[in-house]
């Protein structure tokens, strides 16, 4: 847990250096993950971005969306998540903010338990 | 080995259809048996091409059901789902059937029931497909459109207008198409101006939700030759898989997916990409129809956009995509699209495609699952 105890936004770091948001078994390299990393501690540079209009049962009206890529010691790790607002451009500076639910789990079609439905939206700095 | 031959094609009208996905996949099964002239009994493995009738209908099984339907037991069934790239790796699970020896007459029938569904509901079982770190954000197939149309755009310095110019160019070859769901033009100013669905792309840069099937019948050329002259050959196939996760992807503009299944066909087939005459890309989305038409090496990347300014990917042009009116105009009834691609190629190899007709000794068809998360590439010939 971070030091406000919400849940870290966790990466996994192989072992030759790269690190993939979500983690994976098996890393890029074909290695085994050596350790974590958790990103709500960094900020993002905004890659692309989207505003959805033709959203899902459960899921906020529109949905602002974007790929961003943090910088962790110099490697570079991209992730997807919602925006706090559609005020932002290409470029642009953003950090974490965590959210307990991010869309209503009872209304889709995954199973509610098969998944966390918390995490972070991105927050122009 | 012996090449493969594709013996005859059918696909249903394309829409919204009352039937449900039993009769529609029978639909098409029995008039591909009628176009190849091949009795049920003949038919030694069934495969269904379909990405959700559990989900959509309730409905499951469905091969079994198929084969029962076609009279064409005992004949070996499958059901091949690679979300909306069934159809293309059903086309890959068919040619190898017979390439590998198991199977001396194949039939292949793709189908979907999609229509009975809200969008947003259809919109939801289609993006059950993404890794829980994008479901929860309530990220969409529609959504990874308009982040990489944003990239594509910004990076490649293309002008929006480029991307309409797909859709009208697709919806002006649908109107030839009596299968399409949509026989209407559209024009520029219409897609332009019409409703943000993923910010920058309006809803006519997307595709529909349809109800539809299609069916191919493979055998070895040698046995095609015995039923007729106008056959096809499939000379080249390539499937591929990309990041489950999109966002993973060094660069979101460039569909690795495709790059590696099209090298694999263009290989087998000992064919370039300046081999090929007409195109079916899956354009799911208009920006698509760009990434597909790079990563298959039609043009160089980020330089796509500039073929359908300049007219190449006209139905007159140099290189004609998507003469069907592709997913775009025909509709996208998920399981049935990457076979009825392969339809659209057979119809112009066979002289058959009456007004969408193009000249054409050569022809590739691109089924992209997910955000080409999975990709089947079929390059096909005349004997």
């Amino acid at each position: 847990m971070t030091d406000n105890d919400t849940p870290p936004m966790e990466a996994y770091r192989y072992a030759d250096g790269s690190i993939t948001y979500p983690g994976h078994p098996i890393g890029p390299d074909g290695s085994d993950p050596v350790g974590t990393v958790d990103l709500s501690e960094y900020t993002a540079e905004i890659v692309t971005w989207t505003s959805s209009t033709a959203t899902p049962p459960g899921v906020r009206q529109p949905n602002h969306l974007a790929i961003v890529e943090f910088d962790v010691e110099d490697q570079p790790v991209r992730a997807i998540g919602q925006l706090t607002t559609d005020d932002v451009d290409i470029g642009d500076e953003v950090r974490p903010v965590y959210v307990e639910e991010l869309r209503d789990p009872e209304a889709g079609i995954r199973e509610p338990a098969s998944q966390a439905w918390d995490g972070y939206r991105f927050e122009p700095v | 080995m012996e090449r493969v031959a594709i013996l005859g094609a059918s696909m249903t009208q394309f829409g919204q259809r009352d039937a449900w996905i039993r009769e529609l996949l029978a639909e098409a099964g029995q008039a591909c048996l009628d176009d190849a002239g091949v009795s049920p009994d003949a038919v030694d493995h069934l495969y269904v091409s379909n990405m959700a009738s559990g989900e959509f209908e309730g409905q499951t099984g469905v091969p079994n059901a198929l084969a029962h339907d076609l009279a064409a037991m005992p004949a070996y069934t499958a059901r091949i789902d690679q979300t909306s790239s069934s159809g293309g790796a059903g086309v890959y699970a068919a040619w190898q059937s017979v390439a590998s020896g198991a199977s001396e007459m194949t039939l292949l029938v793709g189908g979907e029931k999609m229509t009975h569904r809200s969008t947003a509901e259809a919109t939801d079982v289609i993006a059950s497909l993404t890794h829980p770190v994008e479901y929860k954000h309530g990220v969409t197939l529609p959504s990874f459109a308009g982040l990489t149309a944003r990239l594509y755009l910004d990076t490649y310095d293309a002008p929006r207008e480029s991307l309409a110019k797909v859709a009208v160019k697709n919806h002006r070859n649908g109107v030839d198409n009596p299968h399409a769901q949509f026989r209407k033009e559209v024009d520029l100013e219409t897609v332009m101006e019409s409703p943000v669905v993923a910010d920058p792309l309006r809803l006519y840069d997307f595709c529909p939700i349809t109800d539809g099937s299609a069916a191919l019948m493979f055998c070895p050329e040698s046995v095609a030759r015995e039923y007729t002259d106008e056959y096809v050959v499939v000379s080249g196939i390539g499937g591929a898989t990309d990041t489950h996760v999109v966002h993973e992807r060094a660069d979101p503009t460039t569909m690795r997916g495709v790059v590696e299944s099209a090298d694999v066909a263009y290989e087998m087939a000992d064919r370039d990409p300046e081999d090929v005459d007409v195109a079916e890309l899956h354009d799911m989305f208009t920006i698509l129809e760009f990434l597909q038409s790079e990563g298959l090496g039609f043009f160089e990347q980020g330089e796509g956009w500039k073929a359908i300014e300049e007219g190449v990917t006209e139905r007159d042009g140099d290189l004609p995509i998507n003469t069907s009116g592709g997913l775009k105009s025909k509709g996208h009834p998920l399981g049935a699209s990457g076979v009825a691609q392969v339809y659209e190629i057979f119809e112009q190899l066979t002289d058959d495609a009456g007004a969408r007709q193009v000249e054409a000794d050569v022809g590739l068809a691109c089924n992209v699952g997910g955000f080409g998360n999975c990709v089947t590439t079929t390059i096909l010939e005349r004997p």
